[in-house]
């Protein structure tokens, strides 16, 4: 029999009902890749005895005929969603011992659908990062990796490797400005960020609550439109979740693209890009052509802004959502007998890493009297213009088709990415723009550059329009045939 | 030295009859004054959390996970707080905004779980409004309200149980409240006093705020300053935090314009700060200068969409007014008869008004109302009985004016029948029948007396 683990989750599902391998059997195959794979570092938490027992329901479940949607699924937790019982860290030493209480809405939906959890998966700090090298926990590595170890891009980064070296059968990740995107496209796996307000933000650790959704990393576009069907909803507990009905997004695969409009924005193609990357997305723009799309160019003219305004609006939001972490009630407390004022000072210069302090005081400096208007009021003048751009271009299309990253996974702590911070924001180029305007989006994998490393797509749909994106990415997919690991 | 006028100086322009002048041997000066009043809403549930609002409970029990901050929590809006709210911009009189903001007002401090606060800014649900004003000379005077807000308490840090510690207690975190803010429209301690007992009574009426300044439900802060008397200019002003009484807060406003007058005369300048106000001598005292003033960073709630009201949500908080004391004065004046000092004072709090109300059903309800600015309200505080717990009850209180009106028995009788009526709470006609205190105004059988003494 075939490795059970290399299986995609609509594949596993297929198997578990015809009852050729138990949720046991499955976990347990699971939970010794995971075992066997500890150099990349993906998990921080792994939770064997507990998912052994809900694979023994989920086999019960089976036995019984009565399969919930995802009844058996071993699936890896991004550990930014508060799991309940079950260390919490956001990869933080901040919060390096905490146990919430409580279930984020999201993983409590995965529950409900009969998901088996692993564990709890590696990222950037408080996911502010795009390599994964800002976990307290240490960086992880990317499967991809040869002679030298190669980022998986951030933050959920231990989401995406998991699920590329098939440590899990598909992951929970959440996506502020490409956290999904970026590191599936650098694994070479399938993530999609929904439209903001499809996921409840309930129970996930805020980095910048009017950007972070979250969404799934699986190996493929399937496995990503059930998972987000499970993960998706209205929710009363998070007042900017939207309510409206989830579609069955697996139905959407299957529809035809003939006559569809798709768009590719010039302004993704500034000089100096990337030709290989140029060219796989010429590729493809061609292959949704022979499917009878009609490819157009469009113009989303406040591009050039969109990083800008995302550095300042993300660590705004993040210096006040961070505040709460200052050693009075939970998480870690600096030691010794102090003034209030000190306490805070010693717990946060401690408890932090470098990254979350710079993007605390960059989010502080642009909200302080004096900056506000120059910086974050400016900032969401242009959020609102960037949103204007992309309503606008869907009037004369309905998608939106762009390369996901410039580059391709790079090297664990390489010289020039660390140099200088803003060289590691210059990889959020093609992906904030979509958090800015609240857009749903994906990546998935296109083939492999002249390194041999994965190059990712990505296509951005209308408000709520998840169901497009899935489907023009399942033709993508097809016609790529990229090959997984 | 200090000497304080009052109703003798000479009515300037735009001035009303309460000038309030405070004069040295070095000149007249006046004292404007603004109050900041935050309101606890009552509402079972706090603002942002489905936590209880009980008051008195043991310390840190009515903290839900939002109210303690913990990660991933999220605020979801209290729709019976904004109820509330929009009820008392109606009776503040004011504009109710249906386009609403809330904002994170960021600082540290250990009884603030998520160190920020969540509070409105630049939008907030009621804009300008008025209260009137009785003033002790018979004249009204309108407060403008500048604009009311609803934001969320922080909790209590208690510092008084360890020399080493601190304590803290979040039941108060969350907490719904209203923070009221007027113009600097006061021109003497008199009509600050006057407005917090007119706002009290207003908030009780509305049943929005139980207006409880010594348990904290009702907080303000006071803003003053001082200029020559007669002059226009605004001159620097100190805010006065958490002044817990009416007669603290007009005491908190003699003290501070006395001292800023002083500061003036002697040649030196005030300069912006926060001070507080010691109850045990009535004096203030800096608290925090402008130099360590918070930069609060305010910037829109990202966790909270707009507050957008409709037209059908104001119309139904319309549905549910009730008549509020002025209106009722003007009524009781104008339909009854009563005096304005007499009701103003019957109209202060509901449960009075009521209780008059009833009692004056199908009687002279002037002379109601002289009893119970008599012998009532002196019995009341004799007894230090509430007016709901009265051992004389309306009906009888009613019955014994009519005892009176129809010569039943005089006046001088009726004060001991209601002695009696306020130990045994039993009603006027049964106590009159029972003691033959009948007063006899037939002529004829007067004079069969008077024969018979005589004989």
């Amino acid at each position: 029999m075939t490795d059970i683990t290399k299986l995609t989750i609509h594949e596993t599902l297929d198997e578990l009902k015809k009852k050729n391998f138990s949720v046991t059997e499955l976990t347990k195959a699971y939970l010794k890749n995971i075992d066997q794979a500890e150099r990349y570092n993906a998990y921080i938490t792994v939770c064997a005895e507990r998912a052994l027992e809900q694979a023994k329901t989920a086999d019960q479940n089976y036995a019984k005929g009565t399969p919930r949607p995802l009844e058996g699924i071993p699936l890896g937790i991004k550990d930014l969603f508060c799991t309940k019982d079950i260390r919490t860290t956001a990869a933080s030493h901040m919060l390096g011992n905490f146990v919430p209480p409580y279930e984020s809405t999201v993983t409590e939906k995965l529950l409900n659908d009969g998901a088996v959890f692993l564990g709890k998966l590696n990222l950037d700090e408080f996911a502010m990062g795009g390599s994964n090298e800002t976990s307290a926990f240490g960086p992880v590595v990317n499967p991809w990796s040869k002679d030298v170890d190669l980022v998986p891009g951030g933050s959920s980064g231990g989401s995406a490797a998991a699920v590329a070296a098939h440590l899990c059968a598909g992951a929970t990740g959440t996506d502020t400005g490409g956290s999904i995107r970026e590191p599936a496209a650098f694994c070479g796996c399938s993530g999609i960020k929904p439209t903001y307000g499809r996921c409840s933000r309930y129970g996930i650790i805020a980095f910048a609550s009017s950007l972070d959704q979250a969404g799934p990393i699986a190996q493929d576009v399937t496995d990503c439109a059930l998972l987000l069907e499970s993960m998706s909803g209205y929710d009363a507990k998070d007042s900017t979740s939207y309510p409206t009905d989830v579609p069955n997004f697996v139905r959407f695969l299957h529809e035809d693209i003939k006559g569809l409009v798709v768009g590719m924005p010039k302004e993704y193609r500034p000089e100096g890009l990337n030709p290989e990357v140029a060219a796989y997305w010429d590729k493809t723009a061609e292959m949704l052509r022979a499917r009878g799309a009609i490819v157009k160019e469009i113009s989303l003219p406040h591009t050039q802004y969109a990083l800008a305004t995302y550095y300042v609006l993300a660590p705004a939001e993040a210096s006040s959502n961070l505040a709460r972490y200052d050693g009075i009630r939970y998480g870690y407390r600096a030691s010794g007998d102090c003034h209030l004022d000190e306490l805070y000072i010693k717990t946060r210069t401690q408890g932090f890493g470098a990254e979350v302090k710079r993007r605390i005081m960059i989010g502080t400096y642009v909200l302080s009297a004096g900056y506000y208007d120059a910086y974050y009021l400016k900032a969401q003048k242009m959020r609102r213009l960037i949103h204007d751009d992309f309503m606008k271009a869907f009037e004369q299309c309905d998608v939106i088709l762009t390369p996901t990253s410039p580059i391709t996974a790079f090297p664990i702590g390489d010289k020039e990415m660390l140099k200088n911070p803003i060289n590691m924001y210059l990889n959020d180029v093609f992906t904030v723009s979509v958090n800015l305007a609240g857009l749903p989006a994906m990546s998935l994998p296109i083939g492999l550059a002249a390194n041999g490393l994965p190059l990712g797509m990505q296509l951005i749909g209308k408000p709520f329009d998840e169901g497009t994106i899935l489907n023009v990415a399942a033709k993508i997919e097809e016609d790529a045939g990229f090959e997984r690991l | 030295m200090w000497r304080q006028k009052s109703k003798k100086m000479p009515v300037l322009k735009g001035y009303k009859m309460s000038e309030y002048v405070i004069e040295t041997p070095k000149g007249k000066w006046e004292v404007i004054v603004g109050l900041e009043i935050h309101c606890q809403i009552i509402s079972q549930s706090k603002i942002f959390s489905g936590a209880s609002t009980e008051f008195g409970d043991d310390p840190n029990v009515n903290v839900s996970f939002v109210d303690a901050g913990m990660p991933g929590m999220l605020p979801t809006l209290n729709e019976h707080c904004v109820f509330q709210a929009v009820k008392t911009g109606l009776g503040l009189q004011a504009k109710i905004n249906k386009y609403s903001e809330f904002s994170r007002k960021n600082y540290f401090y250990a009884d603030m779980p998520t160190d920020y606060q969540i509070t409105q800014f630049r939008y907030p649900i009621v804009g300008e409004g008025k209260v009137k004003i009785d003033l002790s000379d018979g004249s009204e005077k309108d407060i403008r309200i500048e604009r009311m807000h609803i934001e969320q308490d922080a909790g209590k840090s208690i510092h008084d149980l360890s020399p080493t510690k601190s304590y803290i207690d979040l039941n108060r975190a969350g907490i719904g409240l209203m923070e009221i803010v007027t113009k600097p429209d006061f021109r003497a301690p008199e009509e600050a006093g006057a407005f917090l007992r007119k706002l009290r009574s207003i908030l009780r009426y509305l049943k929005t705020c139980d207006g409880n300044m010594d348990e904290g439900s009702m907080r303000c802060d006071v803003n003053v300053s001082v200029r020559p008397f007669g002059t226009d200019e605004l001159r620097t002003r100190c805010e006065m935090k958490n002044v817990n009484s009416v007669k603290f807060v007009m005491q908190a406003i003699e003290n501070e314009a006395k001292r800023q007058i002083e500061q003036y005369e002697n040649g030196l300048t005030v300069e912006q700060e926060t001070r507080q106000f010691d109850p045990s001598t009535g004096q203030t005292k800096v608290m925090r200068k402008k130099e360590f003033a918070h930069d609060y960073r305010y910037f829109p709630e990202p966790d909270l969409p707009p507050l957008i009201l409709s037209d059908e949500f104001i119309e139904k908080v319309r549905q549910d007014m009730v008549e509020l004391p002025d209106a009722k004065k003007k009524r009781f004046i104008e339909t009854l008869g009563l005096t304005a000092y007499d009701a103003m004072v019957i109209c202060e709090n509901q449960e009075t008004a009521d209780f008059f109300e009833k009692a004056a059903q199908g009687h002279d309800a002037k002379k109601v109302a002289n009893w119970m600015m008599g012998d009532f309200f002196a019995m009341l505080n004799k007894k230090k009985c509430d007016i709901q717990n009265s051992p004389v009850s309306a009906e009888n209180l009613g019955a014994l004016v009519e005892l009176i009106s129809k010569d039943v028995i005089s006046g001088k009788i009726a004060k001991d029948v209601f002695e009696i009526m306020s130990e045994t709470g039993e009603n006027p006609e049964k106590i009159v029948e029972e003691k033959g205190l009948k007063q006899v105004t037939d002529t004829s059988e007067i004079e069969k007396i008077i024969d018979q003494v005589i004989a």
